[in-house]
């Protein structure tokens, strides 16, 4: 523990105070990912957003695909998290006006616009908003509600200050207003407050400046700025969301009715060659539109949506499911057509849309709502930005990056996350942060750690001998919780129970000044135990146990009741009913508190070595990055080569040689004396943890044991082997990856073929494989494109079930469909059939298909037949996550810990995982997350030493009888028997404990327990929630649902 | 924490204190959040306490286990309506069940002291050797199981009821008879078993059967 008290929180190592390491641009999800990943590895970040708060458009979103997890409640712990790090300092309203130097040393003037409001002053309290007397439209709410002329850009923003728009204040116009001014008790604000130069230097930048949403008001596009009942999605995001105009509620603009008949229209702006429309496929749209319907059912079950749409692009990991999850729900339609708006219906202000299918013909119905799913631009002002940084962009004027190196922009030293890159979703936007992370570490590794600052804590108090002091904080959570549950009184509740010698109520718990609030409470009422009544502990349970650390008293003095969505969520029709719930989990939250114990954290020393297990182009890459971040790598090939799967491939679409650039990426291995190659390896064994694995292998016949802090998992994964289509009894049946070698070769019976006929989805989208394997389609254009080029006569069809060139690769597409490449669509119950025939005395394959437009059966004579087969995971899969303890997801692929938010993570800490045997996923994309998780990984290794919970299992020897009922169910191998005076006794190897606690439950004589859950923690729940019979009269009458105690 | 490391005690206690039901939620089998599948401990203690749980006169459909993951909210909330439902037909803890308060919560008190035990004869006698439900299933529904039952518990634990009430005052064998609804010659085969090991002794001359000090 360290002795500083809390008033000099930072440790300032740093000399020069404008003196950092890397300047983030952009405090997006992908921003503050790239600032927390680099903070964590021992650099100083300058984090600049020009927008009032962090968050970017992620905090714009109700909840997030293909999950449904809260946008915000994911993000907003992240917002903390930057904030308090001692490495990062956040400046936002901050624009970059000029950029000189090169990497490594880089000088950056920055224009801190002027707020109005003292930045160390302002409270967040908020009494000046109430008081502002102009209303002006509320940007984050997408203009479809109002705020002040001075307000908090969003509740939880971070900062949590106040800004002045200084185009509707009144004093700005003549002067005659300044109520906001008398009304700050702090004297925050300052009317007269001027734009103010920084200069910084740091030695590397990493834009995320993000993307804009496509604005369908320019071209007029589907009479959106018209028509009132016409939005976008990200407007309609914002109606769904409980943070939202109207609290969740989905009311349409022209009445503030409920709509219950709603259209999306899919691919505005996206995938056109028309004026002022981006021909690229936006990649987003397909899955926020579904999870859009499936959150308007979850609202109005009898909503009915209708989604017209082209193909559906559900490429990315789960996403399948995802759609069938929404198809499936009824009352819902998915039309393919396009579409054109009819008419706003003058007395109901509905919307009309016309369409077109192959049964119907033209139609026109009638809408309460159009909801336009608007595809990604680039950021506003893209050249200018590319002017002030020196890079250049691509075609679509995104940044302009390197195939080999997607993170990398044309200036050296200056890096790009996110959807900068082009039009990519949450978790791609997370891994290429952690990515730019693993970069900028490379180029500065030699200053790592120089002007990183160490958190510090004051004392932590002894209170053994004391009685519990329980302080109680009730959380509105804006307006979350309050709307439905009766605060006030839940406050007013606790503070009648035993024990409880403060309670109170809070805005947002988790704002940085409430938090702060809480631990200057503990210190001065003396509070030894506290219960935040909020939301849930997944997300806040480590920041509140920071904030009890800062208070000076033992982090698992704290307990967490969860109101939200145990009761503000699931309840928000029965109020009163919620309420009493809210007392009730408060109660027992309370009990359980007096009973809690002070438990101390492991730090656990790191083994600064990494082992890679996969030598394909995710594994090189990420022991490459380690190794120049200064590391030492053991890369584990099961192969008697490197290069896995990329062996296998040629080129790729966008024309990268891939044999080159594997010969390049091979050399670069072998020749980096940091990187261990072990060919030819079984691994035969991983026990550890992290900080300290140990790996056991056999190499070229020989056994070796490795020590090490960190594992990649890079296993990749396989193409599958078709038994459809005549596949393997006739050789003129190829798979893609085949076909793609033979191309390569110059094989003459391909390149001279007169007819090839290609055939999607073989081996997956159905029920054994029920997902998309990503990079088919993508394949199938790119061999196309290939052979059109060599022999530009051959006749080629691609028989398609969707179409999905996502993102830029939409225009190989165009290219291909322009070059004459005949595409045609199947449906899965209606199959291509593949037989051998003579035509002319000619053998040929003869594949007949139904053709939707022409409703007849086509049938196709070819030369050859190509499968775009499914990519499958690897055959060691399996066996690697039974070995480092990691898991897979239905389909067989590894399981990452969190799908948004820890991409590149495994649920066992120190796991990392990328490339192919994540999902499939093309050359680019792999080796980002490859870089990714290197990126990741150095955060551990950077580290002298990991902390452990102290929420882990204990024995007392003198109860223990050595039945073993504790090792039988260990999985975890962390009990084991050792020798005493009195005999053999049960021992919990606390670093290998996980805390599941099944031990416990088994141990018949109580001589085992799971410390912070122990059996007298948990009865004292129980018996909270229900009071023994005879008292239970004299309690509130719980409803029954609330008496049914739930478990796990 | 894991759904394994809810104790049959646990559950015992909520029904002591006079709850109408109790429900488990764990994790699917096969999506196990740690790697040691504690979900299956759960699903065998449920099914072990469910027979318990009949044994002394509550109605087992009052314990309910389901499988619902984190990110099936809507499922989360028809299962608990679902329940909710049937506990409002079954009415409140004894009264649907026609059983007095007091002989259940003295019923409850023998089954949690029994425990120890319970856990040691779970470990030896009743693990299912493959992690399926099914398979689990088809134990617990089992006649093998029912004997096991049969012979290793239910008679420990009217021995111990029956030393339960001992301990409060002596009583006559009829007496104990109708307390526990055991017939009056298993609880003289039991009093003679217990006399034999000290446990208890006759008070001849009153015809009463007293605890052992």
């Amino acid at each position: 523990m360290e002795k500083e008290s809390v008033e000099g929180r930072f440790v300032n190592h740093a000399e020069d105070k404008n003196f950092g390491d890397v300047m983030v641009v952009g405090g997006g999800i992908s921003g503050i990912q790239a600032s927390l990943d680099l903070a964590e590895t021992g650099f100083k970040v300058y984090l600049v957003d020009k927008s009032p708060a962090i968050g970017g458009k992620m905090s714009q979103l109700d909840k997030t695909f293909p999950t449904n997890d809260c946008s915000m409640c994911i993000e907003s712990p992240k917002f903390i998290e930057c904030d308090r790090h001692p490495n990062i300092e956040i400046l936002t309203y901050t624009e970059v006006d000029r950029v000189e130097g090169e990497a490594g040393d880089f000088k950056v003037t920055l224009i801190k616009k002027p707020r109005y409001v003292k930045e160390d002053k302002c409270t967040g309290c908020t009494t000046c908003v109430e008081h502002c007397p102009v209303n002006v439209p509320d940007p984050f709410n997408q203009d479809l509600s109002h705020n002040k002329a001075i307000h908090i850009y969003f509740s939880q923003a971070v900062p949590l200050i106040t800004y002045v728009d200084p185009e509707a204040c009144l004093y700005f116009k003549d002067e005659k207003c300044n109520i906001c001014v008398g009304v700050c008790k702090n004297e925050a604000i300052d009317l007269n407050q001027r734009e103010e130069k920084v200069e910084i230097e740091v030695g590397a930048i990493i834009l995320s400046p993000g993307y804009e949403i496509f604005d369908p008001k320019v071209r007029g596009d589907y009479g959106y700025g018209k028509f009132e009942n016409v939005v976008t999605s990200l407007d309609f995001e914002r109606l769904l969301c409980s943070t939202g105009p109207y609290e969740g509620e989905i009311l349409r603009p022209s009445d503030l009715k409920h709509p219950h008949n709603i259209a999306w229209i899919q691919c505005v702006g996206s995938r056109q060659i028309l004026e002022g429309g981006n021909s690229y496929c936006s990649g987003v749209c397909c899955a926020y539109t579904q999870k859009q319907v499936i959150l308007t059912k979850d609202h109005d079950a009898e909503a009915k949506a209708t989604i017209f749409h082209n193909d559906i692009r559900s490429f990315g990991k789960d996403f399948e499911r995802f759609y069938q999850r929404t198809e499936n729900l009824p009352g819902v339609r998915f039309i393919r057509s396009y579409v054109s708006i009819g008419k706003e219906i003058p007395e109901t202000k509905n919307v009309t849309i016309r369409y077109a299918t192959s049964e119907d013909g033209v139609k026109e119905e009638e809408f309460d709502l159009v909801v336009l799913s608007v595809g990604l631009n680039p950021p506003d002002k893209v050249e200018e930005l590319a002017n002030k940084y020196g890079i250049e962009l691509n075609a679509h004027k995104f940044c302009g990056t390197n195939p080999e190196n997607p993170i990398e922009t044309t200036r050296p030293g200056i890096f790009v996350s996110g959807a900068f890159q082009g039009p990519i979703d949450i978790p791609e936007s997370v891994m290429t942060a952690s990515g730019a992370d693993a970069l900028c570490s490379q180029l500065l590794a030699y200053r790592r750690g120089k002007l990183a600052k160490e958190r510090t804590y004051p004392p932590e108090k002894d209170v053994s001998g004391e009685r519990p002091r329980v302080g109680v904080f009730v959380c509105h959570c804006g307006a979350n919780i309050g709307r439905v549950v009766d605060v006030p009184s839940v406050v007013e509740y606790a503070s009648t129970l035993p024990n409880v010698v403060h309670a109170q109520e809070s805005l947002f718990a988790c704002s940085t000044d409430n938090a702060q609030q809480i631990a200057d409470t503990i210190k001065e009422k003396g509070l030894n135990r506290v219960v935040v009544a909020a939301c849930t502990p997944r997300t806040h349970e480590p920041l509140f146990r920071d904030t009890l650390r800062e208070g000076g008293i033992n982090p698992y003095f704290f307990e967490m009741a969860n109101i939200r969505e145990h009761c503000s969520w699931v309840h928000s029709r029965e109020a009163k009913d919620a309420t009493e719930k809210a007392k009730g989990i408060v109660r027992m939250s309370i009990a359980r508190t007096g009973l809690l114990e002070p438990l101390q954290e492991f730090e656990l020393p790191v083994d600064k070595r990494g082992v890679v297990v996969g030598g394909g182009p995710a594994g090189m890459t990420s022991a490459l990055s380690l190794a120049d971040q200064g590391f030492e790598v053991y890369l584990v090939e099961k192969e008697p080569d490197l290069g896995g799967m990329a062996r296998r491939l040629y080129f790729t679409l966008e024309g990268l040689d891939v044999q080159a650039y594997l010969g390049d990426l091979i050399r670069r291995v072998y020749r980096n004396s940091s990187i261990h190659v072990y060919t030819d390896a079984a691994i035969t064994e991983a026990s550890g943890y992290v900080g300290n694995f140990t790996t056991k292998l056999t190499t070229e016949g020989m056994a070796r044991e490795i020590k090490h802090g960190i594992t990649i998992i890079a296993t990749g994964a396989e193409e599958y082997r078709p038994t459809e289509h005549l596949y393997g009894e006739d050789d003129r049946v190829l798979t893609s990856v085949e076909l793609g070698e033979q191309i390569a070769k110059g094989e003459e019976r391909v390149i001279n073929a007169s007819s090839l006929v290609m055939i999607q989805c073989v081996g997956c989208r159905n029920e054994d494989r029920n997902y998309c394997s990503r990079v088919c389609c993508s394949h199938s254009v790119k061999n196309a494109l290939k052979l059109k080029e060599l022999n530009p006569e051959m006749n080629i069809t691609i028989i398609y079930r969707d179409m999905r060139t996502y993102g830029f690769k939409e225009d190989y597409y165009r290219e291909a469909a322009d070059k004459g490449v005949k595409f045609i669509r199947y449906e899965p119950d209606d199959k291509p059939e593949v037989e051998t025939a003579e035509e002319e005395g000619k053998p040929i394959l003869r594949v007949t298909v139904s053709d939707p437009i022409l409703g007849q059966r086509l049938a196709l004579n070819a030369d050859l037949l190509t499968l775009a087969a499914a990519v499958i995971p690897s055959p060691t899969t399996n066996e690697i996550a039974r070995l480092f303890k990691v898991t897979l997801n239905p389909d067989g692929f590894f399981q990452e810990a969190h799908v948004k938010l820890r991409p590149v993570d495994f649920g066992a800490d120190g796991v990392f995982l990328c490339g192919t045997a994540h999902y499939p996923k093309h050359l680019t994309e792999t080796i980002s997350q490859a870089y990714g998780a290197a990126g990741r990984a150095a955060t551990i290794l950077t580290k002298d030493s990991v902390v452990a919970s102290g929420a882990i299992c204990e024995v007392n020897e003198n109860d223990c009888v050595s039945c073993g009922a504790c090792i039988s169910v260990c999985t975890y191998g962390a009990i084991e028997f050792h020798d005493t005076p009195k005999g053999k006794k049960a021992r919990v190897n606390p670093i290998l404990c996980k805390g599941d606690g099944l031990c416990n439950s088994r141990c018949p004589t109580g001589a085992i327990s799971l410390k912070h859950f122990t059996d007298d923690e948990v009865f004292s729940q129980i018996d909270a929630a229900l009071p023994a019979l005879e008292a239970e009269a004299a309690l509130i009458d719980i409803q029954p649902m609330n008496k049914a105690k739930i478990a796990a | 924490m894991c759904t394994g490391r809810i104790d049959l005690a646990f559950i015992l206690r909520a029904f002591s204190n006079g709850a109408d039901g109790v429900f488990i939620g764990g994790c699917w089998p096969g999506e196990c959040h740690y790697i040691t599948e504690g979900n299956y401990l759960a699903l065998s203690g449920m099914h072990l306490c469910r027979k318990l749980l009949e044994l002394v006169g509550v109605n087992p459909e009052r314990l309910r286990l389901d499988w619902i993951s984190a990110s099936e909210g809507n499922r989360f909330a028809e299962v608990l309506n679902d329940f909710s439902k049937k506990l409002k037909e079954l009415g409140p803890l004894g009264k649907g069940e026609g059983v007095s308060e007091k002989g259940l919560k003295s019923k409850l008190e023998a089954v949690t002291k029994l425990i120890p035990y319970i856990k040691l004869v779970e470990r030896e006698r009743m693990r299912v050797p493959v992690k399926s439900e099914g398979e689990y299933n088809k134990f617990f529904t089992s006649d093998e199981f029912d004997r096991l039952f049969k012979e290793l518990i239910v008679e420990k634990l009217e021995i111990s009821q029956i030393m339960n009430l001992l301990r409060e005052k002596p009583r006559s064998t009829g007496e104990i008879s109708e307390i526990l609804g055991i017939s009056p010659s298993e609880i003289s085969r039991y009093v003679n078993d217990s006399a034999r090991q000290g446990l208890v002794r006759f008070d001849e001359r009153q015809n009463l059967i007293a605890a052992a000090m």
